[in-house]
């Protein structure tokens, strides 16, 4: 799904595909891999955890006018690193998931350092491909249930 | 007559801890656990997030299970939480041609690009009850697997679009920032995006009803379901600190593209129309009921006569809140003692004129 052509366009294009990953991981499995990052840095908040909410919004007919939907929650916080000041790790992350969006927002810090290649490798990657093998499984699972059509040929006679 | 109204606040009490014992229930059964009700109860979280306004599930999980299961005062319990939310921003529209599609199937065309895919549907069961649900066996349920779907599929009604036998989807130039039900009052006239967010909200037995109304000829307008999909899509935002969009999370929804029959009229040509439907996951019903009365309001824009309830836009949308509409019937439970004095010394002042006077009121 990161195929999305407004992201594609934006010259942050990189960034906004591990915050895109580290936002639609599950909690638990973002955790996991959190904890196998070695020595996390100490870290302060620029923005404490807070629980808000967006306004999806829509097109009508898909393609058409846009109109509001409804809300969606999503918890947002920003840190940065007591060793690395001038980097600012930030977390958008859909639900009220308070460590979720501690553990995305620091690995977005280190992702703008010299860690990057550990960071992606330990969390990114791993998170990527579980996203990767959900899609198809469920597509897999669609399939089974895909219509296959014959005509039946009446015999002349 | 003065009324006192003090007092109460001991039954009051009293009743909170009598619904927290009914709501518990016997305690020899399992309590409700939040997750039971979001990962077996899929539908019912569906609809409370989608007339609640609010994608979470496990909040609309707790509001149903708080709710006893009451739908409408579920829904009641996420809108009041809703409005406790720092707001953060918009977001993108969703583009509901990436979606990972679950379930597609359109009744217009058989050989569509992508093909039907029935996905998880009570359509072709036999709606007979399944005694093998009531023992609580352990066996674990595997759906089975065959090739994948297609990545993305195109929508039918942008096939049909491109082949200018459709009525298009136009947005204005630079496009307008949508009504938002969540912070303007309504108004009218409402322009279609007032109209799509009202629907979306409103209570899924009264779109259905006003829905099933026009195919009974209360502003009939010939449909045919041009598609439905169902199915995860990405929610991207801009937060205004980063500058950039990002993608935050994924949602499921279900949308409804109807595709109505539409004679012309002066000065427009004959063509298909649409009408559109959306909702938070599962909730095909509601989109096809959506779809409809979104049609059917399109009646003043496309000069059709509005003879018919589903074609009024001010009694649709001032009527299909749920939650607005309980409040203000459940309203006539509160004390009413003083209005109800005077009406009541007004009516024996009536009838005592009347027995004064036998006779006069008949021969008038």
């Amino acid at each position: 799904m990161s195929s999305n052509s407004d992201l594609e366009k934006n010259p942050n294009a990189d960034r906004a595909e591990w915050m895109g990953v580290l936002a639609r991981a599950h909690a638990q499995s973002l955790a996991k891999c959190f904890d196998t990052i070695s020595d996390p840095p100490d870290f302060r908040w620029l923005r404490q955890p807070e629980v808000g909410a967006v306004m999806t919004r829509g097109r009508a007919g898909g393609t058409g006018q846009m109109f509001s939907v409804g809300e969606m929650s999503v918890t947002r916080c920003a840190i940065t690193m007591e060793s690395l000041p001038d980097v600012v790790g930030h977390a958008y992350v859909q639900g009220r998931d308070i460590e979720k969006a501690k553990a995305a927002a620091i690995c977005d810090a280190l992702l703008q350092t010299s860690r990057r290649d550990e960071i992606w490798a330990k969390v990114i990657e791993p998170l990527r491909s579980e996203e990767k093998e959900r899609h198809l499984k469920s597509r897999r699972k669609a399939g089974a249930t895909k219509v296959d059509f014959f005509t039946m040929v009446r015999a002349e006679s | 007559m003065y009324v006192a109204t003090k007092g109460g606040e001991a039954a009051i009490e009293a009743t909170h801890g009598l619904i927290a014992e009914e709501r518990r229930g016997d305690t020899s059964v399992p309590e409700l656990a939040i997750d039971q009700v979001r990962n077996q109860l899929g539908r019912a979280v569906d609809r409370v997030m989608t007339e609640g306004s609010l994608y979470d599930p496990d909040l609309a999980a707790l509001a149903i299970k708080q709710a006893q299961g009451d739908m409408v005062e579920a829904i009641f319990l996420l809108r009041a939480f809703r409005t406790t939310l720092p707001r953060f921003g918009a977001t993108q529209p969703i583009d509901t041609s990436k979606m990972i599609i679950r379930r597609r199937i359109s009744a217009a065309f058989k050989d569509v690009p992508g093909g039907q895919i029935l996905g998880p549907t009570y359509d072709y069961t036999h709606r007979l009850l399944d005694f093998g649900l009531a023992k609580s066996d352990q066996a674990e349920r595997v759906a089975p697997e065959a090739t994948a779907t297609d990545p993305t599929m195109p929508r039918v009604t942008d096939i049909l679009g491109a082949q200018g036998l459709m009525q298009a989807e136009t947005r204005s130039e630079p496009e307008a920032e949508p009504f938002d039900l969540g912070r303007q009052p309504m108004s009218f006239p409402a322009d279609r995006d007032q109209r799509l967010q009202n629907l979306f909200r409103g209570d899924e037995g009264f779109v259905l009803a006003l829905g099933y109304a026009t195919q009974r000829g209360y502003g009939r307008n010939h449909p045919f379901v041009g598609e439905i999909r169902m199915g995860f899509v990405e929610v991207v935002f801009t937060p205004p600190e980063l500058g950039f969009p990002i993608s935050i999370g994924t949602i499921e929804v279900t949308e409804c593209q109807m595709i109505n029959q539409f004679q012309g009229a002066k000065g427009i040509e004959p063509m298909f129309t649409r009408g559109y439907g959306l909702a938070f996951g599962q909730s095909e019903r509601k989109t096809m009921a959506m779809a409809l009365v979104d049609r059917a309001l399109k009646a003043s824009e496309l000069g059709e006569d509005r003879d018919h309830p589903p074609q009024d836009e001010e009694f649709v949308l001032a009527h299909s809140d749920n939650v607005e509409a309980a409040g203000f019937v459940s309203h006539l439970k509160l004390p009413h003692y003083v209005d109800f004095q005077s009406e009541l010394s007004m009516l024996r002042g009536l009838r005592a004129d009347a027995l004064k006077t036998p006779g006069q009121e008949a021969a008038e």
